[in-house]
C-alpha cells in the first residue's frame, strides 16, 4: 500500500508530467492473499503486492491510455508520453466532451485493520477447522479464504480527484460427498466478522441433505432460489443491459421497457456504491461521486448506469459508474441491491405444490442478452419441493430462462439478504421464490 | 534477470524452502479497437514482476511482487516460506513433484513480421477499412474490429537446477458485425468469436485474416439474422465448423482431462470432471475422435518452450481413436499418477502460481471435407461461430449456441436460421462422430479462466469441421 499522502503526490506527478491537453490518472493496488483448499487440505497459499498506474491522455476529441505496474520517475514519465502518443495516433471522437469536473466526495469507510493484518497462519486455522469438521461428517472440503487490503487514487487535470481504501474479506467452501455436495459464502469488509465456522456448517449441512439425489424431469417448475443463485442471474442482467452504453447501442433489453412494468411490485432493484451493507466505493474510476441509482423501481424498468461518456451522448449527468479507461463495454453496477421483503423459508416454500430449490448457478452464460436468456446448472444443494416443504434431494439441472421472464414471475422475496462478492462487485440480494422457471435438460448426477 | 532470480532462490532456501521456483515476467501490450469509426480502445500496458514459488514444511507457499529490487525479493521469497509453513498446518501429506531433467535453454516464438513494429497508424487503418466495409452494408447497427499483440520476456528458475529464458509473442484480430430491430440483435464474427482470433506468431497473422473484405459478408449475414427464421427443436444431424468445434474440445475434453480438476483440486469453482484415472481406456467417442495435448504447434495460443515449471513442451495423447488415454498434468498432479509432467503447468502472469492448463488441445483431422460432409448429410443442420457456452462442473452436460446456421437438405446448405443452440452429454455426443474433415487450423481462445485468484490464459485448439448424429437443437 502507497497510502494517501504518497499516492497523492504520485499522481499529481503524473499530471504535472503531461502535455495532454486533459489527463486522468488513476492508481491502485493493495496486498492480497488467498488460502485455498481441496479434499479437506491447503493446497495453494498466495499472497501478491498489486500496483498499477492508468493514464488516460486527452489531445482534443484524441484519446490514448498507458498502463504500467512500474513507479519509477522515468517509468511514470514514459507512460504519461504513451497516453499521448496513443491519443495522438486517434481519430477524432465526436461523442467525447470532457473528463468530469470536480465534485465533493463523501468518504464512506470500507476499511478493517483486522482483515489488512489477517495473517497466513489465521487463515491456515479457520481452514482446517472447516476440513476437520467435513472430514468428522465423513465429507470432503473445499474452497477459499481471502483477505485483501485496495486502495484507489483517481486524479484529472480538471481538479478532481478521490481516494479510497477498502478491505474485503471472502471465505467460499464446497463441500462434497460421493454424491452430493453444499456450498457456502461470506463476504464483509472486515475479516473478524466473518463466520467462517458458520460457513462450513452450512455446506456439510447442505452436502449431507443432498445425499443420494434422484432424478427430475427437464420443465418447466416453480423455484426457491437461494441468495446464491439470485445473485448470479442479477449480475448478468447487469451485463445484459443496465449500462447506458448498451442502451444506446440498441442491445439491451432496457431499451423498449424503460418506464413499463416488468415484475411485481415487491421487485426494486437498484445500485448504490455508498451503502456500507455492501463493498462501499464512493466514487468512480473518473472521481465521479456515486449516485444510487434506480434500476427497477416498483416493479417497474425505471434506469441504467452512466460514466461521463455515456452521459454526454445522452446530455446527461454521470451517475458515477465509469471502469478503468478504455472500456468499451460502458459503464457497469457494481454494487446491486435488491430489495428485500418479508418472506421466511416457510413463506418461501408456501403454496409450491411440486418445484425445485435451487442453492447456486454453475457456469452461467447468456443464451441472447437481448431477451435475457441465459443457460446454466444448478450446483450444491438441489432440492425437491413438494406441498410447501422440502422433501429430497434431485440431481442437477440445466436451465434455459429469460431473467425478466424470472423476474415477472416472482412470488416472494426472502426477509434477509446476503452479501456476495466477484473480484470488483458485491450484490446484496435476497431469495426469491418464481412461479415458472424452465429447466432445459437434465443430468445424471 | 538471473541475478534476481538466483538471490530469490538463494534467500528462499535460505529461509527453509526445500524446494524453490522463481518467475520474473515483463509483459508487453497494446490493443487497438474501433466501434463505428471511432478508435474505441487504444492502450499500451506494461506489467513486470516476480512470482516465489516455494515448499516448506511439506507444503506450498507462493508470493510476488512487481518490485524488482533486491530486498525486496528476499522479503517475498521469506514470505512464500511464512506461508508454506502455515499451509502446512493444513496438510495430510507432503507435497511430491516426481522426477524433471534439469532444463537449460532460450525459445523465442517464431515470427516474420513483429507486431509492435507495425505503426500504429496502420494498425489504426487496417481496422478502420474494416469498419466501412461492415457499416457499407445497409441496416448494421454497430461495427467492432480491433487488433492487439503482447510479448512477455519470461525467466525461470528453480532450486533443481534448471534456468530457462522466453520470449513468447502473440498476435490476433477480428471484427464483430451485430445488427439489432427491437427484440433481435444478432452479430457475426471473424474470423473467430469472442472478438478475434490470435496466435503466436507476428503481425502476418493479422494479414492473412483480410478483415476488410470479410467485413461486408458479415455484415449482410448479420443483418439477414434479424429476420432469418428461429432454429426449430429438433433431433438431429449437424455439422460443426472449425472454431465452434475448438470451444467444443476446449469444454467437453480440454477442461475434462485438467488432472488438477480431476483430483477435485478445483471443486470448490470450475468444478470437477468426469475423467477420472479409473476411466483410463473406456471409449469417450467414435473411432474418428482422436485429440492430443501439443504445446508445439506451430501458431497455437499454448505453444511455447517451456511451461511454467520448467518442464519441455510436448505432445500428450489424450483421446486415440475413441479412447479415453491421457492428461493435462504439472509435476505434483503427475507424480500422484506415478507419471511425469505432460509440461501444462501454466501461469497467467507473474503474479500467479501455475495451473494445469490447456496447451493446443488439437482434434486430428480426419479424411473429409466440408463440402463431402454437408453434400453426405440428407437433413441436419450446420452450425457456424460460437455465441454462447456452458458445461455442468463434471464436463458432462453441455449446451452451445452459435451465431448463425443453416440448414441442410439433400446434401445441400439451405436457409439460415438464428438462435441456434445444440447440447448434449459429452461421451454420446462424441460418440456420435461419425466424420472430421482435413481442413484444420489452430484456432486461439483468449478467454480462458479457472483458479482462485483467477486467472485468464490464452489457448489453442486445432479444429475442423466434424459430423454429428442425433443431437439435440433448438434447445428452450
Amino acid at each position: 500500500m502507497l497510502g494517501p499522502d504518497a499516492i497523492r503526490r504520485l499522481a499529481f506527478s503524473a499530471l504535472e508530467a503531461s502535455r495532454a491537453d486533459q489527463t486522468e490518472v488513476v492508481i491502485s493496488g493493495g496486498e492480497s492473499a488467498l488460502t485455498r483448499f481441496a479434499n479437506s487440505t491447503i493446497h495453494q497459499n498466495v499472497h501478491e503486492v498489486e500496483v498499477e498506474l492508468r493514464i488516460r491522455a486527452v489531445a482534443g476529441k484524441r484519446i490514448g491510455v498507458a498502463i504500467t505496474n512500474k513507479l519509477d520517475e522515468r517509468a511514470v514519465r514514459q507512460a504519461v508520453t504513451d497516453a499521448l502518443e496513443n491519443a495522438l495516433h486517434s481519430p477524432e471522437d465526436p461523442d467525447f466532451r470532457t473528463l468530469p469536473g470536480p465534485a465533493p466526495i463523501i468518504p464512506v469507510s470500507a476499511h478493517a485493520r483486522s482483515t489488512a493484518a489477517y495473517t497466513p497462519e489465521q487463515r491456515a486455522r479457520d481452514v482446517k477447522s472447516v476440513c476437520d469438521r467435513a472430514t468428522a461428517e465423513h465429507l470432503e472440503a473445499s474452497g477459499m479464504w481471502s483477505t485483501r487490503e485496495r486502495e484507489v487514487a483517481v486524479a484529472n487535470s480538471l481538479g478532481a480527484y478521490g481516494y479510497h481504501t477498502a478491505t474485503v474479506a471472502a471465505f467460499k467452501a464446497v463441500v462434497m460427498s460421493s454424491d452430493s455436495s453444499g456450498y457456502a459464502e461470506r463476504t464483509g469488509v472486515d475479516a473478524a466478522q466473518i463466520d467462517v465456522a458458520a460457513a462450513g456448517e452450512e455446506a456439510i449441512g447442505r452436502a449431507l441433505r443432498s445425499r443420494n439425489p434422484e432424478p427430475l424431469e427437464a420443465g418447466e417448475y416453480p423455484v426457491v432460489l437461494e441468495p446464491y443463485a439470485v445473485g448470479t442471474m442479477l449480475d448478468y442482467l447487469a451485463y445484459m443491459g443496465l449500462g447506458a452504453r448498451s442502451v444506446q447501442e440498441e442491445r439491451s433489453f432496457m431499451n423498449e421497457l424503460i418506464g413499463q412494468r416488468i415484475a411485481p411490485e415487491n421487485i426494486s432493484l437498484w445500485d448504490d456504491g455508498m451503502d456500507p451493507a455492501g463493498i462501499p466505493m464512493p466514487f468512480d474510476f473518473e472521481a465521479v461521486p456515486k449516485q444510487r441509482v434506480d434500476l427497477i423501481r416498483r416493479g417497474v424498468a425505471a434506469g441504467v448506469v452512466y460514466d461521463s461518456y455515456s452521459a454526454g451522448k445522452d446530455g446527461k449527468e454521470s451517475t458515477g459508474h465509469a471502469l478503468p479507461s478504455p472500456n468499451p463495454a460502458g459503464p457497469f453496477p457494481l454494487h446491486l441491491y435488491l430489495e428485500p421483503g418479508d418472506a421466511g423459508e416457510t413463506q418461501l416454500l408456501e403454496g409450491i405444490r411440486r418445484g425445485v430449490w435451487v442453492t447456486r448457478f454453475h457456469y452461467v452464460n447468456p443464451v441472447h442478452s437481448k431477451r435475457t436468456i441465459l443457460t446454466g446448472m444448478t450446483r450444491d444443494g438441489t432440492f425437491l419441493i413438494e406441498d410447501g416443504e422440502i422433501t429430497r434431494p434431485i440431481r442437477n439441472l440445466r436451465f434455459t430462462q429469460s431473467v425478466l421472464g424470472a423476474l415477472a414471475t416472482v412470488e416472494a422475496v426472502g426477509r434477509s439478504r446476503s452479501l456476495l462478492h466477484d473480484e470488483m462487485s458485491g450484490t446484496c440480494v435476497p431469495a426469491l421464490r418464481i412461479g415458472r422457471f424452465r429447466f432445459s435438460s437434465a443430468t445424471q448426477f | 534477470m538471473q541475478d534476481f532470480v538466483k538471490r530469490a532462490l538463494d534467500s528462499s532456501e535460505a529461509a527453509g524452502a526445500t524446494f524453490a521456483e522463481v518467475r520474473i515476467e515483463d509483459r508487453e501490450v497494446q490493443g487497438v479497437s474501433v466501434k463505428n469509426g471511432v478508435v474505441d480502445s487504444l492502450l499500451t500496458r506494461s506489467s513486470q514482476g516476480i512470482g516465489v514459488r516455494v515448499i516448506a514444511g511439506g507444503a506450498w507457499g507462493f508470493a510476488a511482487t512487481p518490485n524488482l529490487t533486491g530486498p525486496e525479493i528476499d522479503r517475498v521469497a521469506c514470505l512464500a516460506v511464512t506461508i508454506a509453513r502455515a499451509s502446512a498446518l493444513a496438510k495430510k501429506a507432503d507435497v511430491e513433484l516426481g522426477g524433471q531433467p534439469v532444463q537449460r535453454g532460450v525459445y523465442r516464438t517464431p515470427f516474420e513480421v513483429d507486431p509492435f513494429s507495425v505503426s500504429l497508424d496502420a494498425k489504426i487503418e487496417l481496422l478502420l477499412a474494416a469498419d466501412r466495409a461492415m457499416r457499407s452494408v445497409r441496416g448494421l447497427s454497430v461495427a467492432e474490429s480491433s487488433v492487439g499483440c503482447i510479448r512477455v520476456r519470461k525467466t525461470y528458475a528453480n532450486s533443481q537446477g534448471s534456468l530457462v529464458e522466453q520470449e513468447l509473442v502473440e498476435t490476433g484480430g477480428g471484427i464483430v458485425a451485430t445488427a439489432v430491430e427491437e427484440e433481435e440483435v444478432q452479430q457475426r464474427s471473424f474470423p473467430n468469436s469472442f472478438g478475434r482470433h490470435q496466435g503466436t506468431g507476428g503481425w502476418e497473422l493479422v494479414e492473412a485474416m483480410h478483415l476488410a473484405e470479410a467485413g461486408p459478408r458479415m455484415a449482410e449475414q448479420a443483418v439477414a439474422l434479424l429476420s432469418a427464421p428461429h432454429c426449430s427443436s429438433d433431433t438431429t444431424t449437424v455439422v460443426i465448423d472449425p472454431t465452434q468445434m475448438a470451444l467444443q474440445v476446449h469444454e467437453s475434453c480440454g477442461h475434462a482431462v485438467e488432472l488438477d480438476r480431476v483430483l477435485g483440486w478445483e471443486a470448490s469453482y470450475a468444478g470437477t470432471s468426469f475423467l477420472t484415472p479409473d476411466k483410463l481406456g473406456i471409449r469417450y467417442g467414435s473411432e474418428q475422435v482422436s485429440i492430443v495435448a501439443d504445446g508445439t504447434s506451430a501458431t497455437g495460443l499454448g505453444t511455447y518452450g517451456w511451461d511454467d515449471e520448467g518442464v519441455a513442451a510436448t505432445v500428450t495423447p489424450l483421446i486415440d481413436r475413441g479412447i479415453f488415454v491421457g492428461y493435462l498434468s504439472s509435476r505434483e498432479t503427475a507424480a500422484r499418477l506415478g507419471n511425469a509432467s505432460s509440461g501444462a503447468a501454466r501461469a497467467s502472469s507473474w503474479n500467479r502460481i501455475p495451473l494445469v492448463r490447456m496447451t493446443n488441445v488439437n482434434l486430428l483431422p480426419g479424411d473429409w471435407t466440408l463440402e463431402g460432409l454437408i453434400a453426405d448429410t440428407d437433413r441436419g443442420l450446420y452450425l457456424e461461430t460460437n455465441r454462447s457456452w456452458s458445461i455442468d462442473d463434471k464436463r458432462l452436460n453441455f449446451q452451445f449456441g452459435t451465431e448463425i446456421a443453416w440448414e441442410i437438405t439433400n446434401g445441400r446448405l439451405g436457409r439460415m436460421v438464428k438462435n441456434p443452440t445444440y447440447g448434449g452429454i459429452t461421451p454420446e455426443f462424441w460418440g456420435s462422430c461419425d466424420g472430421v474433415a482435413r481442413e484444420w487450423q489452430v484456432w486461439g481462445t483468449t478467454n480462458c479462466g479457472k483458479g482462485q485468484p483467477g486467472q485468464t490464459i490464452h489457448v489453442g485448439h486445432g479444429a475442423a469441421p466434424a459430423r454429428f448424429r442425433g443431437v439435440r437443437v433448438g434447445i428452450a
